[in-house]
């Protein structure tokens, strides 16, 4: 009772709702159950968005059958760069705040942002190659993907280099603060350089330029992206959380019999 | 929010802030060489040696591209326009399937002694708008847009948008 008082009270200054909520046994009560059905919905979304616009969707009139690769490669690229964003974001609240949470968030994003940067290098050459004649140019756009993909790897190693997991934690997330300056350039390069990378096909202030038998699959083939992004991202923070309790089981039980 | 963790919000935010103004600062320092290509009216401008390798992008001029076979090889010739200057260029070899007239594209090579650019390799350029080939057509023959003079305009306007001349 006075414990739930004393929350209460700091629950009204800043942040204090974060703290409620940054709990990895708070996370895992909320998260675990949720996870088989976001597995299932992502499934499904990705699955229907990329047959539609494989089978269904028409062919392009100036790239013909091969601009279907875009159901592939433009989810995978704006969830690499959010994927990003969301790493960035939970090192500030790492540096800032020192959440457990965040630090958690931080170590699982990096594998699985990597993952869908390399499906969008990846998917990018399949489609430079007919189209461009080039698997690989080294123009803005091309080059600064190539550079998250990087700081996601630098990511991955540094976060688990250190014996002290709190020093690796503090590293990696100024590596990944320093590294969102990418970001902006990755989104702009296009129409701050010439580029062999076509322009901005939609934009918040520009519109689409895509029409819509087109736009829908590439729609929903994102959604089933980004929800398969979260749900391995949170299934991976769950087994995290799982494994450091059963190391601190373990080791208690070994103390015990000691 | 008190103590350390404002400090600390502080010093990344200060950061932050620092690191984002030098790159902001080098990324315009080095603007010229961050770019994939020159289009025509910035080689006018520069005059590059003969045998200095570059890269020339642009529009290939409608009405300019001819190909000769030359001992098994094509050997096509065609002027890139940005629609201020023109460069004529020429190429042996086979050509991207996108390559067109009124296509964007990426040359790769040096300016002979003749004031051609002797491309080594050439880059189709793609546009940015999608949409089946009847959608395409249907544009076009309105008069709302022609591919061979830049982007189409975003998909909200296809059906409301003032037609624009008569088109072909």
């Amino acid at each position: 009772m006075n414990e739930n008082v004393m929350t209460a009270g700091r629950m009204s200054k800043t942040g204090a709702w974060l703290h409620y909520f940054a709990n990895p046994g708070r996370f895992l009560r909320f998260v675990r159950p949720a996870l088989p059905w976001a597995a299932a919905v992502s499934i499904a979304l990705t699955v229907l968005g990329i047959v539609w616009g494989y089978a269904f969707a028409p062919a392009d009139w100036e790239q013909g059958d091969a601009a279907r690769i875009m159901y592939v490669h433009v989810p995978a690229a704006w969830v690499a760069m959010s994927g990003y964003a969301m790493l960035a974001g939970v090192s500030f609240f790492s540096i800032v705040w020192r959440h457990p949470l965040a630090d958690l968030a931080a170590e699982e994003i990096g594998p699985v942002g990597a993952g869908f940067t390399f499906v969008c290098l990846v998917s990018g050459a399949l489609w430079g190659k007919p189209m461009w004649g080039a698997y690989w140019v080294w123009d803005a756009r091309l080059t600064s993907v190539l550079v998250l993909f990087f700081l996601y790897l630098g990511h991955i190693a540094l976060i688990r280099a250190f014996d002290n997991p709190a020093h690796g934690h503090r590293a990696a997330a100024i590596l990944a603060l320093v590294g969102a300056i990418n970001l902006p350039i990755i989104v702009f390069s296009v129409q701050w350089w010439n580029t062999l990378h076509q322009g901005n096909t939609i934009s918040i202030s520009g519109g689409a330029r895509i029409y819509v038998t087109m736009l829908y699959p590439l729609l929903i083939s994102t959604l089933g992206f980004y929800l398969s992004f979260l749900t391995l991202v949170c299934a991976r923070m769950c087994a995290a959380i799982m494994e450091r309790r059963t190391r601190t089981l373990l080791v208690a039980a070994a103390e015990r019999a000691a | 929010m008190r103590g350390p963790k404002k400090r600390r919000l502080y010093l990344v935010l200060a950061v932050g802030l620092c690191l984002s103004a030098a790159v902001g600062l080098s990324l315009a320092a080095f603007s010229s060489t961050l770019t994939f290509f020159f289009s025509p009216r910035e080689v006018m401008a520069k005059h590059p040696a003969p045998g200095m390798s570059f890269r020339l992008g642009g529009i290939v001029q409608v009405g300019t591209v001819k190909t000769v076979i030359d001992a098994g090889t094509p050997v096509t010739s065609f002027r890139v326009t940005d629609g201020q200057a023109s460069i004529p260029v020429v190429y042996s070899g086979l050509l991207p399937d996108l390559f067109r007239e009124g296509q964007g594209i990426v040359a790769i090579g040096a300016m002979n002694g003749g004031g051609q650019f002797a491309a080594d390799e050439v880059l189709a350029k793609h546009g940015s708008s999608y949409m089946p080939k009847d959608v395409e057509e249907s544009l076009k023959n309105a008069g709302k847009w022609n591919p061979a003079y830049g982007p189409a305009p975003a998909a909200s306007e296809w059906n409301t948008m003032q037609v624009k001349g008569s088109g072909s």
